[in-house]
């Protein structure tokens, strides 16, 4: 589902990005960890098709980016730590706006659908900038998904989200990956995603420095494979 | 609280992956601004706050007589429309950047210029009713009849570029931590063709030419609408990728 072979981004005279491959196949939930300054969100960003590749092949869905990058956004959703949406607007009003941005078909029901799966559905009408921090990411996971898409990158999600929102997060991450979908996530938070992903790469100096699936890493050994990869 | 559902929530196929369309999506964007506008009234309020305070402070500064009134109108016309609508670029383009919206915005599958296009006219928008505020209260403010259809086109054709070129250059803008110095540091040395023609055309009106004296800024004004337009069209992709 998603093809990266020698990928290169520089910015300037920074290399960021220096020759990664990565790999991820149909329904997989990949935990991309790494220090800050690895190049996590710079990845996912070209993923996203939000940033260029310097050099290398990076293929998502089955199409090429930059060239396809339209038919990568249509099969793409995005939840980053940020909501990536409009305060002065409604929930409902938020999702119909991203529906008609993405052409939803019966974009009516599919709203009711997500607001019914992100537990907003009562709040509908209630404009952004009321919501709590855990409110807006999940209704920045409902715009994620309203056009249903086949691939999910969490950027860092639970930036900034108390207990009881991560946990609540956790379980609506859970249900929406397991519909079939590819997920690529980034975190630093070694517990939560060691519940949430089957496999987990980690980000160092610029390439995968290690991948390991949760099987292959036995109960409560993330956090010795991810210090033993940046070790290396 | 409500408690996310367990239902399975996939869509059905056939409402899966339909492409949308270019003027839908600038449809959608005019909406969207419009409908956060109509609710917050943070920008259209400082934008027309700000006009009027510039053309009462002109009113007050130059105490002209009736002569000099109408040979100054156009210039204090136009300074008076540039600045505030350099305030509502700003201030257009920052709501994009608040929450991470613009990424949201690029994320859609959708061809870029038609944000590009999407948010022109609502900025577009915005400016003709600060426009539309002004032309009144300066009428009565400084005594002279600005309901002159000529000046109309002009004021119209001028905003038009001056928001074509505008909302190209906020995109570019809103990327860097200067943004509020940076717009009108970028903006007002390529507008300034514009702002030239529109003063003169506008002084022309005012002033009782005929139009043909008058039809060479109002042709300078549609060729650098139409230029920087397609301009704009072609490079918008570029301006708002990393």
């Amino acid at each position: 589902m998603i093809a990266v072979k020698k990928l290169v981004k520089r910015f300037g005279l920074k290399t960021v990005l220096r020759g990664l491959d990565f790999e991820v196949q149909e329904g997989e939930f990949v935990a991309l960890l790494g220090p800050n300054g690895a190049g996590k969100t710079t990845f996912l960003r070209i993923l996203a098709s939000l940033s260029r590749p310097t050099q290398g092949e990076v293929r998502v869905a089955g199409y090429r980016l930059p060239i396809h990058a339209s038919a990568v956004r249509r099969n793409l959703g995005v939840v980053t730590h940020l909501p990536l949406l409009y305060g002065d607007l409604t929930a409902e009003e938020n999702m119909r706006f991203f529906g008609r941005m993405y052409g939803v078909l019966d974009l009516g029901q599919r709203i009711n659908e997500v607001l019914d799966l992100v537990g907003l559905a009562s709040r509908r009408r209630d404009l952004l900038r009321t919501f709590s921090r855990g409110m807006q990411q999940r209704l920045a996971i409902g715009r994620a998904i309203l056009h249903d898409p086949d691939v999910l990158l969490f950027d860092e999600p639970h930036t900034g989200l108390d207990q009881d929102a991560c946990d609540m997060l956790d379980r609506l991450l859970h249900e929406v990956a397991g519909q079939g979908r590819t997920v690529v996530m980034t975190s630093h938070d070694l517990a939560r995603v060691e519940d949430l992903a089957s496999r987990f790469d980690v980000l160092s100096r610029g390439i995968i420095s290690a991948s390991s699936s949760r099987n292959g890493l036995g109960k409560n050994n993330l956090l010795h494979f991810y210090r033993q990869a940046l070790a290396g | 609280m409500d408690r996310p559902s367990t239902a399975n929530h996939r869509s059905s196929p056939t409402a899966r992956r339909p492409s949308p369309g270019f003027l839908n999506a600038i449809g959608a964007i005019v909406w969207k601004d419009l409908a956060a506008e109509l609710r917050s009234r943070e920008l259209l309020s400082a934008m027309l706050v700000f006009a009027l305070l510039v053309i009462l402070i002109f009113n007050f500064a130059l105490e002209l007589d009736p002569l000099t009134r109408r040979v100054a109108t156009p210039g204090i016309l136009w300074a008076t429309f540039t600045f505030a609508g350099t305030l509502g670029l700003n201030r257009s383009m920052a709501v994009e950047k608040d929450r991470g919206c613009l990424d949201g915005l690029l994320l859609a599958p959708v061809d870029r210029s038609a944000i590009y296009f999407g948010k022109t006219i609502s900025n577009l928008a915005f400016m003709l009713i600060v426009e539309v505020v002004v032309l009144p209260v300066y009428s009565v403010l400084y005594n002279i009849n600005l309901f002159n259809p000529g000046l109309i086109a002009v004021i119209l054709l001028g905003s038009v570029g001056y928001v074509a070129v505008g909302t190209l250059l906020s995109s570019m803008a809103v990327q860097t931590r200067t943004r509020d110095v940076l717009l009108p540091i970028l903006l007002f040395p390529v507008v300034i063709p514009i702002l030239i023609a529109a003063v003169k055309a506008s002084s022309g009106f005012l002033q009782g030419l005929a139009v043909t004296e008058v039809m060479p800024y109002i042709n300078l004004l549609i060729v650098y609408d139409v230029i920087f337009t397609a301009v704009a069209y072609m490079v918008f992709d570029f301006v708002v990728e990393e």
